[in-house]
């Protein structure tokens, strides 16, 4: 059962940078968005960079779908933060957005996560696992739930120490365990390594778990939980042109054949809903 | 400034469309309410491509940008006619503005039954004919070639009265002999272009990067090449043109107008603005004033020196 999701200004709308910089491996900027509703957790918006979008090299010429990582301020307009990984041209001219800049938005959009009781009655609380850049709508979820009074476990994963500093700026000093890849600290492995603990240690009739990370990350989430049968809702990502369900490039397959749109159907779905979080990676 | 129009009958309080598949206004009014039908952004709405059985379309990915523009690789997925005729298109037929429409099939029989179920729908304006697909029978792309485009249009012309609209590929060396074969045919109207058959290669895997190979290219990117085959067509032939590709604001709409189309459509745009249709709209209204036209019609009837 979806949770409320509330309606996008129709249209694009300028929005002010009122900050940016490097945290921890990413990049985090904020833009003052005076016109948009609060999003849900898990939902994204369509950013382009004003000024030298489509630059010399003719790209990027699309928005770019992104998480919002944080949420802040009611009075004078929503303060949306978003955290940046550098993959594409796209995401190199988001990077390099500095405060004053402005940025194109459209949004919020999508299917937002639901409220552990909608997905499962008997629910007693949440386990979180984020993985690098997919720990921004998992900060999202966090502090609504734990603004709900909902029990949350946090779990996240990094292929460094470097990678992780957006953890203390977006989970302040809440208690979260962590994973590297590398041994820099915490567990040496996976996110999914402590998940499995979780998931072994519990009744797991009591748990829902939602995932956000790289696809072999969520795929590896969905198919743990399916394992317990323990619900799960996976915040996934995918190319995708629009946002809003006018392009159709955002496929994601459905076990018993035919495809979901990401976008309006998604970004968060359950992890029974689809054949695989990896469409189009193998 | 005075931009209302009408296409073959139907009458427009503006000359800016959307491209078939490039808005699906009711997953539209799901993000953005009753805001979308308070101000809708196009004079005429025109649906995805319908065919008769449901199409789960092509297997991910689907999109590649390319330098202003993008190629898409989607496959018309649709839910079929009949799923169609009782589910999305009540509610089209309810937006604020006249329907087209899309329909495709791979045979003519195909084309009669999408068409006697759609022309039965009260509230449907006209139809726009995809013949982008190979025809099975004989193997060919019907848009591609000027005889099997012909032999089709007669064969639906006798079905109804609304306008038949042929949607032209720009795949080909001659686009204006299949526009005039669709007029011989009986179509009421062209419209143009399609998008260029196109494909983009990961080299990290030494594959196509789009899961069906290839696809279409659109944006501004084409927009040249469309222009270019507005001209020529439009020159050809005497029932209306519908003029696309690259069309982002304005002024490349009245470019569009000045080479001959009678209306144009936004496709592409709409992803990176959803309100596109509203901007290109207004932009045209501005562009037709600093050019010292009196009204929209008055551009439509000038020819380029």
């Amino acid at each position: 059962m979806p949770a409320e999701r509330p309606l996008a200004p129709f249209g694009r709308r300028s929005c002010a940078v009122t900050a940016a910089g490097d945290d921890g491996g990413y990049r985090l900027f904020t833009l003052l968005d005076e016109e948009g509703p609060r999003p849900a957790p898990g939902q994204f918006y369509m950013l382009t960079a004003e000024g030298e979008w489509q630059g010399s090299s003719g790209r990027p010429f699309l928005p770019r779908a992104i998480s919002v990582a944080r949420v802040l301020g009611e009075r004078g307009g929503l303060r949306l933060g978003f955290l940046i990984d550098v993959v594409g041209p796209g995401t190199d001219r988001l990077n390099r957005l500095a405060k004053g800049d402005s940025c194109m938005i459209a949004g919020p959009f999508g299917t937002p996560f639901s409220m552990p009781k909608e997905i499962n009655p008997e629910a007693v609380g949440a386990v979180l696992a984020g993985g690098g850049i997919g720990i921004a709508p998992i900060a999202v979820l966090r502090r609504d739930l734990v603004s709900r009074g909902v029990a949350t476990r946090t779990l996240l994963g990094f292929r460094d120490r470097d990678h992780s500093g957006a953890v203390a700026t977006l989970f302040g000093c809440e208690e979260t365990r962590l994973a590297f890849e590398d041994g820099s600290g915490g567990h040496r492995g996976y996110v999914t390594d402590l998940l499995e603990l979780v998931l072994a240690g519990d009744d797991p009739g009591g748990a829902v778990v939602y995932s956000c990370g790289p696809p072999a990350m969520l795929e590896a989430v969905r198919r743990m939980c399916a394992g317990h049968d323990v619900p799960v809702e996976l915040a996934l990502e995918s190319p995708m042109a629009c946002g809003f369900g006018a392009c159709f490039g955002c496929a994601v397959p459905k076990p018993d054949g035919g495809y979901l749109r990401l976008c309006v159907d998604g970004p968060v779905l359950r992890g029974d809903r689809i054949a695989s979080a990896m469409a189009g990676e193998a | 400034m005075d931009i209302s129009t009408d296409l073959c009958g139907i009458a427009l309080d503006g000359p800016v469309l959307n491209g078939s598949g490039t808005y699906d206004a009711l997953a539209a009014r799901r993000a953005f309410g009753e805001a979308l039908d308070r101000d809708f952004p196009f004079s005429a709405f025109v649906s995805k491509t319908i065919t008769g059985p449901p199409r789960d379309g092509n297997p991910p990915h689907r999109l590649w940008e390319t330098p202003s523009g993008m190629i898409n690789s989607i496959g018309l997925p649709n839910p079929g006619l009949e799923s169609f005729v009782s589910g999305d298109l009540p509610q089209l037929v309810g937006l604020p503005v006249p329907l087209i429409v899309s329909v495709m099939a791979d045979s003519v029989e195909g084309f009669v039954t999408l068409i006697e179920a759609v022309a039965a729908v009260e509230g449907v304006a006209g139809i726009e004919l995809n013949v982008s697909c190979p025809n099975v029978h004989s193997g060919l792309i019907v848009g591609e070639q000027p005889t099997e485009t012909e032999a089709l249009m007669k064969a639906l012309r006798p079905l109804t009265s609304l306008p038949l609209i042929v949607k032209l590929t720009p795949n080909v060396a001659n686009p204006e002999n299949v526009a005039l074969a669709a007029e011989a045919g009986g179509a009421d109207a062209v419209s143009l272009i399609n998008t260029l058959k196109a494909t983009a290669i990961d080299p990290d895997r030494n594959r196509p990067w789009l899961g069906a190979g290839g696809g279409g290219l659109s944006g501004p990117a084409i927009r040249p090449i469309a222009l270019a085959q507005v001209r020529i067509v439009s020159a050809a032939v005497t029932i209306p043109v519908v003029g696309m590709g690259g069309i982002t604001d304005g002024e490349s709409a009245l470019e569009f107008i000045l080479a001959g189309a009678r209306v144009v459509a936004v496709g592409t745009e709409n992803f990176r603005d959803p309100a596109a249709g509203i901007a290109v709209r207004n932009g045209l209204s501005a562009a037709l004033e600093r050019r010292g036209f009196a009204s929209l019609a008055e551009a439509q009837a000038s020819t380029l020196s």
